[in-house]
Order: structure tokens, then C-alpha cells, then sequence
């Protein structure tokens, strides 16, 4: 359970600054540190039981048979990287809390920081694949939100925008990879996946899936040559910087190569393809680290540069090179985050991170020169630092690699040109900032910054140190657990400082030495690059998305060519395709069962759905006709139900043939009466065609399967509906019991529906026409005396019709929707009778509270069984017995058929008589050129 | 009765369709209409066609398959939601555009 709350907790803290920033700076950092803290502290409450060799793993079953579980696990791994997370989280508050400009939202910014920490603390402890997946998407949209904090800075929302794009697309992949893993694998499960290595490397898809996981991880990680996102993600606020660019979001991709390990490194293809690509980036990102000018600039690529080193040793995947990197991951992450949150301090108490602008500042921040220094000494790989111990073993295990055959010598001189590099610029970075003296006075006068902003600096640098000095002592049991997550058994290894003169330390030697020397003939490197040009990534990435884009449109506008015909036209076109490979794949259209007999009725009936379909079809210029040509075939449909055994269906048919006239006629009545003959006759042929062959499809489709047995799992429904569900009528029951989840999400649609067209109609402005089609003026009788007393005589029967139909719904044909869609006719006939505003005068209120009512009744009815411990929406029901009415049965199923009814009933009215008050509004009673028509004596009773 | 059954399913589909092919947003809504009539006989026969039949539960007999039943008893309701907005969308459309052509342009290019 304590799993859980590690995970949880900081996705609830994600409240916590939303909650507090309004009592100030200092209590609101005080409160949104305490997130990580208790995360932290959960966290290393479990290192006794990981010692001792448990498996904590904690899983909440969802949809089982798709894999889908929120299941958490905490190993060495995720151990470790729980610490980074969270612990440099921590420092990272304190950081930010001094960093961010006093009129800053820091409310916001902590929210959004909390939000990543969460997202990150999920992939760690993700013991689901498609689980982590969907942290690993929460860390790129929760990037996205931080790097583009300063949104008004228009660099600042192009590197979001640039590391969104990448990462986002490099997610894509990575769920297709994960997957096709997971298929694989037989299971979503992580434990299950790291145990079958052997089948997925033997499996033929292995390579697709290797190349989809990779580019998940090397975007992420930003390895070459998707690396150009992270240095313009550079233009986010320094803690930002800090904790995502150097601990975190970065080392995703590395601990999904490491998580994944044992599942998938175990071939030859990961051994060439993840050691190379590592190698490039390793030299790619120093050599170009060495000649930005910008602090965060160099810093980043540097970073690029150390990622690309993890990522070698991952692909070297020999106990000790595993080892190596998750060594390195720390080290890493706490001299780099060091050094980011100094060049943060430096940025801001001088102004500018601008490396022409900077020197001397030894003078005026001693402290965070001596704090920077050592960072970048760690950085280098200098002995006594941790950044040395996990260098020499990066050399040791490339030497000791076996890739590549008889090129096995190319990864460690690439790796030792890599050492040089890191040396060059790690020099440089120290030296040009606070030894060198300054060309011109930095913006600001540079002083040292508030200690307790410092004092993040501090921790992690003291770190270094002691972790360099005694790393037996601080290191080996958590990176002992983490090796063993990854390799699946222990690894019986000694960090030592001194392992004696060997070839490694040989190569360091020479990486101080030629690395000391680059930096001292830098003037001259610059001068030989100075005639290559050097190409802007983000110039190439955008010209090359708006080129995207652009050539998007053109080839949606040549298919479709913004025509709704056209594009319809292709979708019906696809449907067929689909529809015709179905039918092609079924053997023989008859099946076992033999045609029912035929008697003249069926004939008849079935006569009259088709004459009513194609009238329908061929009078649609002559829209009236046509509407009453689609009414016939909306009442044959109704007998249709009736026939076969459907009076459910045939009374709700009914009932929504009327109300459906109704809303046709008054929008005709709106819109053009004849619809101009337009198309082409060869268009014309072209959608017969089209809509002949997918009726044609259709029938055989339904013919196939009408002649078939079927598997039906009504079986249950007509087992269970009296003992579980407490009604006779099946359909009822499943409507408000079975399936009751369904219909709430029904109601919930409708009443939108209802809603949505209260909005559209909202100052609606339409010409009303004053005769119809043919010219002829509307009958001056507006009201007939016949229909207005029928319909007054008329409601309370059917109101009492409705309560009937409700009542006896649950045993027999009926139910809410019928009895509200009863209801909702007899209203709406009153309407038509008497005119909207003596309608409205006497029923004086909005239908729109009604549906939403309806909603909130079934939902508190499905809620209400949490109260007695039962899954939502679980039905009761009792039989009771009073005097005179004898023995009756109450369900709580009935009180969610009265939200139905409700929903049903206002949304219906919603719909109708708002659209009925549209017309009342301003409609002309007489026609403009002929006042002397009999029009004219309608007396004045609207405002016209 | 089955194959009967079949044709008029395929011919209100194919009617139906060809409305929503057109160019004028009422002949649209009538066609989706219409489409979703031929769909809900196609979904209700995926039960079989049983005469005579029940869903109500009265000791032995011959019953009906409810399940399809209730799906299409849902399917008619939010169809008539969806025949509602679409229609009051055109006339909103109408009354922004100031045509009813489905693309909002007077001059159909075809």
C-alpha cells in the first residue's frame, strides 16, 4: 500500500501549490516541499525490505484481459531513481523558490513541477508497460508546460513546441514498440516481460521492435540525431534546466534501456546499434559543447555528450558496464544539476550567461566559484570526484568490449576522444567565467546570491566529493540493488579509487592533458571552424514543420478539396472497401438456418419501407414530400418492431417518429423549401452507384448473418432478470440494471445534445417565410379551435397514459424512455395547439434544469450503492405489501428509470420548444406586397 | 422473410446514403435519418427474427433476444439527439452562411 502512496502522492501534490499559492511565497514552497519530502521518506522506508531481498510490487486489476492495471513495483531501479527524483526535486524547490522573479506565478510553476516529478516518479515505478507509457507521455506534456513557462518569450514557446514535437513522436513510437513487446511477451506484466528475454529476441519481430523502444528512448534521452531539441529547450527557467536536462526527464530513455534490459539487449543488433549511436553523441555533444558560447548552451551539450556515454555502456550491457552507467546516472545528475543551478545563479546575479560577458566573477562570488569548480572538476573526471570512478570504469568496459570484431579499438578511442573533449570544455566552462579576467562589466554588479539558494549547490557538491572519496561506503548498496533490478542477480563488485596504473588511467591521463592543451589553443579551433557555417536546428526543424504542414493541407485539400460531398464520398468509398473485404471472406451468404415463410403482410410491409425509402430519396427536391415520405418508412419501422416481437422498440420507434416530424417540420420551415437542382447527372450516377453497392453490402451482410445460429448471451439476461434484477420485462432490466452504465452515459448524451442546442439556438437570426414553397400564404387559423381542445382534453390522459407506461415498465413493455417520450408528445402537442406563449405562460419553467435533474437522479441512484458497499449502479429490490393495493415490489431500478424519464423529457423539450419559441419571435404575419390578404385580419397578438 | 428482411435493410441504406451525398444540409439530415432507420433494423436483426415471441419473463414460452432490443431501443433515442443537432446546426449554419449548402458556399463546384 505504500507503493501506491509514493506513486500517488505527488500526482495529488500536484493541488498542493494550487491550494496554497495564495498565502505567499514562503509557505507555499514550505507546503509543495512537503510533496517530495513524504514521497522521499516512504521511498527509503523500504530500503530494509529491499535488502532483504522483497519484491515490493503492488497492483490494482482494471481491465485484465487487455493487460491494463495501475500495478507499481519498487526495485534497485526504481530505488534509485525514486532518490534522484525526489531528492533533487527537493533541492530544486528550494532552488526555484529564490530563483523565480517576485511577480512571477510561482503557484503555477510548482504545480507544474510537481506534475513532472509525479509523471517521472511513475515511469520509475511503472511495473506495467502500458502504465509507464502513459507516464512517459505525462513527462513530455508536463516538459512541454515548463519549458515554455516564460510563454511570452517567443524562443521559450518554440523549444516547447520543438521538444513536444520530438519526444511526442518519439512516444508514438514507443507505444507501438511497447506494444509489440508486450505481445511478445504474452503479458503487459514487467516481470513477465524482463523473464521472457530469450523468446523476444528470437522472435522475428524483435528488430521493428527494437527500432520502435530505441527511438522512444534516444528522442528522449536526446541522442543523435534527435539531440537539437534539448539545447532549445534550454530556453525554460534554470530550475527547469536543472532538474529536467540533467536528472530526470533526460535519463528517461536511459532507464527505459536499462528497465528493459533483460528483455531486450540480450542480440547482436543492440550491441552495435546503441554502442554506436552512443559513441556520436558522446563526441558530438562535447565537441559542440566546447564552442557555445551560452553557459546553459555548453551545459546542455555536455549533457548531450554524458547521456550519449550512459547510453554506450547500456549497449555494452556487460554486468560492470551496467554497473558503470547507473553510476554514472548519479554522478551525472548531481554535478550537472549543480552546475545548472550555478549558471542559474550567475545568470542571475550578473545578468547574462553570455560567456563574452562573464570573467572574473571569482573575485565577487567566491563561494559559487569554488562550488562550480568542483562540479565541473566531477564534470572532467578529475580524481577524488565521483565523475572520475565512473570514467574509469566507462573506459575499462570499452576496452573490454567485444563489439565490432576486428574494430573492437574504435568505441575506446572514440570514448577517449570523448574524455579530451569533456576536459576542454570543463576547463573552459570554470575558466572563462571566473579565473579569466572580464573584456566589459557584466549587465548587473555581481555579488553572492541568498545562501539558502546556494545551498542546493552545496548539498550536491559535497556529494561528489565525499561519494569520490568513499564510494564503497555511500554507493555500493544502492547501486548493488539497482545492477541486481537490471541484471536479475546480484553482482559481487568493489568501488575502489586506486586500482593500480593501468590503461584506463593512462587514457585520463592523456584526456587531462590534450584536454588542457584544446582549451589553451581554443582561439585557434575557432579559427579553423570559423569557415564552416553552422546550421541552426531550430531554422531546420521549423522550415522543415511548416513544410509539414503545408504539403499536409495540399494533399487533404487534392483528396477531399474542402468539400463535405467529397469527403463524404471517400468515407463511404473506404467503408465499402472494408465492407466488400468482409462479405468477400465470407464462403457461402446462406448459412444453416432456413428462411422463415413469407405471408402477404411481411410483403406488404416490407413494399412499403422500400417504396417510402426510395420516394424518400428520389422526391428530396420537394422537401415537404420528402419528409412525409421518410415518416411512412419511421412507422413501418415501428410495425416492423411490433411484428417481431419487439413492443418496446415499437412504441419507442413511435414515439420518436412523432417528435422527429415535428423538429423536421419546424426546421423546414426555417430553411428552403425545394433544394436547387445542382449536381451533375454524372455525379448523380457516380453516389448511386456508390450508395447502391453499400446497400447491396449491407443486405448481404445482414442476410449472412440472419441465416446463421448465433452465440446470443441473452441467455444470462433472461435467467437472471427476476432473481437479480427484480422485473419480468428483459429489455427493461437491461436498460436500468444489466447495462445500466450504458444508459446513464445515454441520458448524459442526450441531455448534451439538449444543452448544445439551447446554445446554438441562442440568438439565432432566420428569414421566416410568410407562404410556402408553392407560393400559398399561411392559413390565417393559426390555432384550430378542434386541435386546441383535443389537445386540452388530451393531456391529462396522456399524462396519465405515461405514468402507466413508466410503472409498469419494469415487467412490462414500457419504461422511462417510453413514458418520458409520451409525455414530451403530449406537451409539445399543447404547444402546437395554443402557441408557444400561452404554453410558456402556464408552464413556467426551463425544461434544461429538468434534464440535468434527470442525469443527476441516475447518477446519485447509481452512486447510492457505494453506500451499502456494492459496485456503482448495483440495483436492489424488495417486495412489500399495503392494504388495499395488496403485495407491490419497489427497485431502486425505478428510481433510475425516473431520471430517464426526466432526461428524456427535458432534453426532448429543450430541443423542441426552443426551437418553437424562434419562430414566435418575429414572424411575419402578412405578406409585405399584398396587405390586403386575409392574412392581415389575424389579429395582433405577436410582436411582428 | 429473412431475405425480404435483408433487401428492404439494404435498400433504406442505400437510399439513405445517397441522401447524405447531396449538397443541401436538409436532404443531409433526412439521409441520416433514414440511415439510421436501416441501421437500427440491421442491429435488431442481429437477434433473428422471432414471431410471436417475448422479453417478458412468464415461465417457458418463446422468447425474443432482448439484448438487441435494448441496444436499438438506446440507438432510436440518441438518434433522434443526433438528428436534432444536426438540423438546428443547419439552420444555425443557414443563419450564419446565409445559404444551406453543407460546405457554407453558394456556388457548388461540381
Amino acid at each position: 500500500m505504500t507503493l501506491l502512496w509514493i506513486a500517488l502522492l505527488p500526482l495529488l501534490g500536484v493541488l498542493v501549490p494550487a491550494l496554497t499559492a495564495q498565502r505567499g511565497r514562503t509557505m507555499c514552497s514550505l507546503a509543495t516541499g512537503l510533496v517530495p519530502a513524504i514521497a522521499l521518506l516512504l521511498t527509503l522506508m523500504q530500503l530494509p525490505a529491499l535488502l532483504a531481498g522483497e519484491a515490493l510490487r503492488v497492483s490494482i486489476t482494471w481491465l485484465p484481459e487487455l493487460g491494463l492495471e495501475l500495478a507499481f513495483r519498487l526495485d534497485g531501479l526504481s530505488l534509485l531513481f525514486n532518490l534522484l527524483i525526489l531528492g533533487i526535486g527537493l533541492l530544486i524547490l528550494l532552488y526555484a523558490h529564490f530563483y523565480l522573479a517576485k511577480d512571477e506565478p510561482y503557484g503555477r510553476f510548482y504545480a507544474f513541477l510537481i506534475l513532472f516529478m509525479a509523471s517521472m516518479v511513475g515511469i520509475s515505478m511503472s511495473d506495467n508497460l502500458i502504465l509507464l507509457w502513459l507516464f512517459w507521455e505525462l513527462t513530455s506534456l508536463s516538459s512541454f508546460l515548463l519549458i515554455g513557462f516564460w510563454s511570452y518569450r517567443g524562443d521559450a514557446r518554440k523549444g516547447a513546441r520543438m521538444a513536444l514535437t520530438i519526444t511526442g513522436a518519439g512516444g508514438l513510437a514507443l507505444l507501438a514498440g511497447l506494444l509489440l513487446l508486450g505481445d511478445m511477451a504474452g503479458s503487459y506484466r514487467m516481470d513477465d516481460v524482463l523473464a521472457s528475454g530469450e523468446r523476444i529476441v528470437a522472435d522475428g519481430r524483435y528488430p521493428i521492435m527494437l527500432a520502435l523502444v530505441l527511438l522512444g528512448a534516444f528522442t528522449k534521452s536526446a541522442q543523435f540525431p534527435f539531440h537539437f531539441w534539448l539545447p532549445h529547450a534550454m530556453a525554460a527557467p534554470t530550475p527547469v534546466s536543472a532538474y529536467l536536462h540533467s536528472a530526470t526527464m533526460v535519463k528517461a530513455g536511459i532507464f527505459l534501456m536499462a528497465r528493459l534490459h533483460p528483455a531486450i539487449a540480450d542480440s547482436e543488433l543492440w550491441s552495435v546499434v546503441v554502442p554506436l549511436v552512443g559513441s556520436v553523441t558522446l563526441l558530438y555533444g562535447a565537441w559542440f559543447a566546447l564552442f557555445k558560447t551560452d553557459l546553459k548552451a555548453i551545459l546542455a551539450f555536455s549533457t548531450i555528450s554524458h547521456l550519449g556515454l550512459i547510453t554506450v555502456l547500456l549497449g555494452i550491457g556487460s554486468p560492470m558496464a551496467v554497473l558503470a552507467a547507473l553510476f554514472h546516472i548519479v554522478n551525472h545528475a548531481t554535478f550537472k544539476a549543480a552546475l545548472f543551478m550555478s549558471a542559474g545563479i550567475i545568470d542571475h546575479e550578473t545578468g547574462t550567461r553570455e560567456l563574452k560577458l562573464l570573467g572574473g566573477l571569482r573575485k565577487t562570488m567566491p563561494v559559487t566559484a569554488l562550488l562550480s569548480t568542483l562540479a565541473a572538476a566531477a564534470m572532467a573526471g578529475v580524481p577524488l570526484f565521483n565523475g572520475f570512478l565512473s570514467k574509469e570504469m566507462f573506459f575499462t568496459e570499452t576496452l573490454a568490449t567485444p563489439v565490432l570484431g576486428g574494430l573492437s579499438w574504435l568505441i575506446p578511442a572514440l570514448a577517449a576522444v570523448g574524455g579530451i573533449l569533456s576536459v576542454a570544455y570543463s576547463v573552459r566552462l570554470v575558466h572563462a567565467v571566473f579565473y579569466k579576467p572580464a573584456k566589459e562589466a557584466s549587465p548587473k554588479t555581481p555579488h553572492e546570491p541568498p545562501h539558502l539558494m546556494r545551498l542546493p549547490v552545496e548539498i550536491l557538491v559535497v556529494l561528489c566529493v565525499v561519494v569520490g572519496l568513499f564510494p564503497a561506503f555511500f554507493a555500493t548498496n544502492l547501486l548493488g540493488l539497482a545492477t541486481q533490478a537490471v541484471l536479475g542477480e546480484p553482482l559481487d563488485f568493489h568501488l575502489a579509487i586506486w586500482h593500480g596504473v593501468n590503461l584506463p588511467l593512462i587514457m585520463s591521463l592523456i584526456a587531462f592533458l590534450v584536454g588542457i592543451f584544446m582549451y589553451w589553443r581554443h582561439a585557434d579551433l575557432r579559427r579553423f571552424l570559423q569557415p564552416f557555417a553552422s546550421v541552426d536546428a531550430r531554422r531546420v526543424f521549423e522550415r522543415f514543420m511548416i513544410t509539414l504542414s503545408y504539403r499536409a493541407e495540399q494533399a487533404i485539400a487534392a483528396l477531399d478539396g474542402n468539400s463535405l460531398q467529397r469527403f463524404m464520398g471517400w468515407l463511404l468509398l473506404s467503408a465499402l472497401c472494408m465492407g466488400v473485404l468482409g462479405v468477400v471472406q465470407i464462403d457461402i451468404l446462406t448459412g444453416s438456418k432456413s428462411n422463415q415463410p413469407t405471408d402477404g403482410i411481411l410483403v406488404f410491409g416490407a413494399g412499403m419501407l422500400i417504396f417510402g425509402g426510395i420516394a424518400t430519396a428520389a422526391t428530396h427536391r420537394y422537401r415537404l414530400i420528402s419528409l412525409l415520405m421518410l415518416s411512412i418508412v419511421g412507422l413501418f419501422v415501428a410495425l416492423t418492431f411490433a411484428r417481431f416481437s419487439a413492443p418496446d422498440l415499437a412504441l419507442t420507434q413511435l414515439s420518436v417518429e412523432v417528435v422527429t416530424m415535428i423538429l423536421l417540420m419546424l426546421a423546414l420551415f426555417f430553411l428552403p423549401q425545394r433544394t436547387p437542382r445542382e449536381s451533375s447527372p454524372l455525379r448523380n450516377v457516380r453516389d448511386m452507384l456508390l450508395a447502391g453497392s453499400l446497400g447491396l453490402v449491407v443486405a448481404s451482410l445482414n442476410y449472412a448473418v440472419m441465416t446463421r445460429e448465433t452465440l446470443s448471451i441473452s441467455n444470462f439476461f433472461m435467467a437472471n432478470s427476476v432473481p437479480g434484477g427484480g422485473g419480468h420485462n428483459v429489455v427493461n432490466v437491461i436498460l436500468v440494471d444489466f447495462r445500466g452504465f450504458d444508459t446513464l452515459g445515454e441520458i448524459t448524451v442526450l441531455a448534451l445534445a439538449g444543452l448544445a442546442i439551447f446554445k446554438l439556438l441562442n440568438r439565432l437570426r432566420l428569414f421566416m417565410p410568410h407562404s410556402d414553397g408553392e407560393g400559398r400564404v399561411w392559413s390565417p387559423d393559426r390555432y384550430p379551435a378542434i386541435l386546441t381542445s383535443i389537445s386540452m382534453t388530451l393531456l391529462p390522459l396522456a399524462l396519465l397514459v405515461s405514468a402507466f407506461i413508466f410503472l409498469r415498465g419494469h415487467n412490462q413493455p414500457g419504461g422511462g424512455f417510453i413514458a418520458g417520450l409520451i409525455t414530451a408528445v403530449a406537451l409539445i402537442l399543447l404547444y402546437m395547439a395554443r402557441g408557444v406563449e400561452w404554453a410558456q405562460a402556464r408552464l413556467d419553467f426551463p425544461f434544461q434544469p429538468v434534464a440535468i435533474v434527470g442525469v443527476a437522479i441516475a447518477t446519485l441512484t447509481g452512486l447510492g450503492s457505494w453506500l451499502f458497499g456494492y459496485p456503482f449502479l448495483t440495483s436492489a429490490f424488495s417486495y412489500f405489501s399495503l392494504p388495499l393495493v395488496g403485495k407491490f415490489e419497489l427497485a431502486t431500478a425505478l428510481l433510475f428509470d425516473l431520471g430517464v424519464y426526466l432526461a428524456v423529457v427535458g432534453a426532448t423539450l429543450m430541443i423542441l420548444a426552443n426551437l418553437g419559441k424562434v419562430t414566435t419571435a418575429h414572424r411575419p404575419v402578412t405578406d409585405p406586397k399584398e396587405p390586403e390578404t386575409p392574412a392581415a385580419q389575424v389579429p395582433a397578438k405577436e410582436p411582428s | 422473410m429473412e431475405t425480404l428482411y435483408a433487401i428492404t435493410t439494404g435498400v433504406l441504406t442505400a437510399c439513405g446514403l445517397y441522401l447524405t451525398l447531396r449538397g443541401r444540409t436538409f436532404p443531409v439530415v433526412v439521409g441520416l435519418t433514414l440511415t439510421s432507420y436501416a441501421v437500427n433494423l440491421f442491429l435488431f436483426s442481429m437477434g433473428g427474427l422471432t414471431t410471436d415471441g417475448a422479453t417478458i419473463v412468464h415461465g417457458d414460452g418463446n422468447y425474443a433476444d432482448p439484448l438487441p432490443q435494448a441496444l436499438v431501443l438506446t440507438a432510436i433515442v440518441i438518434g433522434f439527439a443526433m438528428t436534432a443537432f444536426v438540423v438546428i446546426l443547419a439552420m444555425r449554419a443557414r443563419s450564419e452562411a446565409g445559404n444551406d449548402h453543407v460546405d457554407g458556399k453558394k456556388e457548388d463546384r461540381e
